[in-house]
C-alpha cells in the first residue's frame, strides 16, 4: 500500500515545529519584538493561497464570490508583508553597538 | 510550471524563513536574516504565478491588490511610532487571522480551484483541515482586535469578567468541535459560516478576561494562533512553504507565551482563565495605610547619580507611555560624561509585548551591549550605587521574594533594594497592575521622585 502523501506533509510539519523549536530558543531576548514583527510577516506567505482564490477560473467572470475573498485576502496579507518585514527593517536598524 | 518544480521552490522559501529566525539569534546577523525572509517571500509569490499559469485579466487585479495592501503596509511600517509596536504587531495578527478566515471561504466555495474535489463533495481531510484554519483563523482574528483595542486604549485595560465565562468558553469550544464534525458530515454551508461566526465570538470572550499588563502573553499567543491557522490552511493548499511557517510561527509564539509566562511566574491557564488586578484590588484598598516615603526632587536624584560610580537603569511600561527613552538616554550621556558607570536592567516582561524596552531602548541609540537580561545583571545591584527605576513597579517588588502570601510571590524580579539608594520615578503611591503595594516605596534606601518619567528625567538632567 502507497503512503498518504498527507503523512509526508504531517511529518514536514512536525519536523518544522522542532526546528521552530530549537531556532526560537536561539533568538537573543532583546530581538523579540523584530522576531514577532517577522513571523507576521512570513506568516503572511498565506497569500499563495489567496493568489489561487483569486485566479481561479469561474463560470461567469473573474469577480464571482470566491475571487472577490481571494482579492481581499491578497490586499490583507500584502498589508501584513510589507508592513511586516519593513517594520522588522526599521527596527533592526536601531539596534546599535557602542562605539568605541 | 511543474507541480513537483514549484514544490521545491516553496521548499527553498520555507528554508529561506527558518533562515530569517535564526539570524535573530544576534542583532549582527539579523538584518541579513530579514533579507532572507523577504526573499523567500519573493519566491513563494513568484512561482504561485508561475505555476497557475493564468496570465489573464485577473493577473492585472492581483497585482493591482498586492501593490494596494504593500503601499498601505509600508506606509504604517515607516509611519508607527516605536511606543506603538505591541498594538501594531496585534493588529497585523488580526490580519493574518483574517486573511486565513478568507482563503478558507474561497476554497471552500470553489474546490475545484484548490484540487480539492467539487463543491458539496470536498475531501475529508481538506474539509477538516479548512474548517481548522477557518476556526483557527477567525479566533486570532476577533482576539487580537480586542488585544489592538486594549492596547490602543480604546477599550479599557482592566480584565472584562462575568459569572459563568468560563461554562460558556467551554459549550463555544465544544460547538466548535461539533460543528466541524457535523460540517464533515452534511457539506453544509451554513454549517461553515457558523463555525466561522462561533469562532469569532471565542476569540472576543477568550481575550476580554485578561488584563493589560498580562497583554506580552496575550500578543505571544495570538502570534502563535496566528501560525497554526496557517498551517491549517497550508495543509488544505498542500503547500510546503505554507506549512513549514505555519509551523515555525506557531512554535515560535508558544515559546514566548511560556518565556512571558515564565517571567510572571504564573501558569498559562493561570494567565489565559483570567485577570489578576480585578480579584486583589478590593483587599489592597483596606489595607492601605499611611507609611511614610522619603520624598524627593531632582535635584537631589542629580546629586545622587552624579557622585555615583555606577548607576542601574530599570526602565518599565511607564517609560513607554511617558515617551521618556529619549531623555533617559540624554540624562545617561550626561553621566557617562561625568564618569558613572551606567547600564540598563530589562525584566523578561518589562513592557506590553516580549522586548518592548529593547526596542524602545534601541530607538534612543542605546547600544544593545549596554542592556542586560535579568540574570546577567541582577547579582550587579548590590555592587551599584544608584538605581533608577522608571517606570517599571511590579518587576522590582521585593516581596515577590518574601512573602508567600503576596499574589506575585515567586515570581522573578530586580534586586533593585540591593543597590546603595534607590530613585524611583512614579507619578502617585498607587499600587502597581497586580494590585498590590510595593514594599520598596517605604525603604530607607528609597526616594521617591513624584512626577511624570519624562519631565523628572528632564529635570535631572537640567540639575546636572
Amino acid at each position: 500500500m502507497e503512503i498518504d502523501p498527507f503523512i509526508f506533509r504531517l511529518s514536514i510539519f512536525i519536523l518544522s515545529i522542532f526546528i521552530g523549536y530549537y531556532v526560537v530558543w536561539s533568538v537573543t531576548p532583546s530581538l523579540h519584538t523584530p522576531l514577532m514583527s517577522v513571523t507576521n510577516a512570513i506568516s503572511s506567505v498565506i497569500i499563495v493561497g489567496a493568489i489561487i482564490a483569486a485566479l481561479a477560473e469561474t463560470s461567469e467572470s473573474i469577480f464571482e464570490i470566491s475571487n472577490i475573498f481571494g482579492f481581499l485576502a491578497i490586499i490583507l496579507a500584502a498589508i501584513n508583508i510589507f508592513g511586516g518585514f519593513l517594520v522588522t527593517q526599521r527596527m533592526l536598524q536601531m539596534y546599535k553597538k557602542k562605539k568605541k | 510550471m511543474s507541480p513537483n518544480l514549484s514544490a521545491i521552490f516553496y521548499l527553498i522559501s520555507g528554508i529561506l524563513f527558518i533562515l530569517a529566525l535564526r539570524g535573530l539569534s544576534s542583532p549582527e546577523t539579523s538584518r541579513q536574516g530579514n533579507y532572507f525572509g523577504i526573499a523567500g517571500m519573493t519566491i513563494s509569490i513568484i512561482v504561485t504565478f508561475l505555476s497557475l499559469g493564468n496570465f489573464g485579466p485577473g493577473l492585472v487585479y492581483v497585482i493591482v491588490f498586492l501593490l494596494i495592501g504593500g503601499t498601505v503596509g509600508a506606509f504604517i511600517a515607516f509611519k508607527i511610532p516605536m511606543t506603538a509596536m505591541p498594538e501594531l504587531v496585534a493588529g497585523f495578527h488580526s490580519l493574518v487571522g483574517l486573511a486565513a478566515v478568507f482563503v478558507a471561504i474561497a476554497a471552500f466555495l470553489n474546490p475545484e480551484a484548490f484540487n480539492l474535489g467539487t463543491t458539496n463533495k470536498i475531501k475529508l481531510a481538506s474539509l477538516i483541515e479548512m474548517s481548522l484554519g477557518a476556526a483557527i483563523g477567525a479566533i486570532t482574528f476577533s482576539g487580537s482586535i480586542i488585544a489592538f483595542l486594549k492596547l490602543r486604549g480604546i477599550m479599557s485595560g482592566s480584565p472584562i469578567t462575568f459569572r459563568g465565562q468560563h461554562f460558556i468558553n467551554l459549550i463555544l469550544g465544544i460547538a466548535i468541535i461539533f460543528l466541524i464534525y457535523y460540517l464533515c458530515i452534511s457539506q453544509l454551508s451554513n454549517i461553515f459560516w457558523s463555525l466561522i461566526l462561533i469562532s469569532f465570538l471565542v476569540g472576543v470572550l477568550l481575550i476580554i478576561p485578561i488584563g493589560g499588563a498580562d497583554m506580552p502573553v496575550v500578543i505571544s499567543m495570538l502570534n502563535s494562533y496566528s501560525g497554526w491557522a496557517a498551517a491549517g490552511i497550508g495543509f488544505t493548499l498542500e503547500n510546503t512553504a505554507l506549512i513549514i511557517t505555519g509551523a515555525l510561527v506557531g512554535s515560535s509564539g508558544a515559546i514566548l507565551s511560556y518565556i512571558m509566562c515564565k517571567g510572571m511566574n504564573r501558569s498559562f491557564f493561570n494567565v489565559i482563565l483570567g485577570g489578576w488586578g480585578a480579584a486583589d484590588q478590593s483587599s489592597t484598598t483596606e489595607a492601605k495605610e499611611q507609611k511614610p516615603v522619603k520624598n524627593g526632587n531632582a535635584d537631589d536624584a542629580a546629586f545622587l547619580m552624579k557622585n555615583a560610580s555606577s548607576v542601574i537603569i530599570v526602565p518599565g511600561y511607564g517609560m513607554a507611555v511617558a515617551q521618556a527613552q529619549h531623555a533617559l538616554r540624554e540624562m545617561v550621556d550626561t553621566l557617562k560624561k561625568n564618569g558613572v558607570k551606567v547600564s540598563y536592567a530589562i525584566h523578561p516582561v518589562a513592557g506590553r509585548m516580549p522586548g518592548h524596552m529593547n526596542v524602545l531602548l534601541a530607538e534612543a541609540n542605546v547600544p544593545y551591549d549596554e542592556v542586560f537580561e535579568l540574570e546577567e545583571i541582577n547579582n550587579d545591584f548590590a555592587n551599584c550605587d544608584v538605581a533608577y527605576v522608571i517606570g517599571a513597579n511590579d518587576v522590582t517588588n521585593p516581596v515577590a521574594k518574601s512573602d508567600p502570601q503576596s499574589p506575585i510571590y515567586g515570581m522573578p524580579v530586580l534586586d533593585v533594594e540591593k543597590s546603595k539608594s534607590v530613585l524611583f520615578v512614579k507619578r502617585s503611591l498607587s499600587p502597581g497592575y497586580a494590585g498590590i503595594d510595593n514594599d520598596l516605596f517605604y525603604r530607607d534606601n528609597t526616594l521617591m521622585l513624584f512626577a511624570d518619567a519624562k519631565k523628572m528625567t528632564e529635570d535631572i538632567i537640567k540639575s546636572l
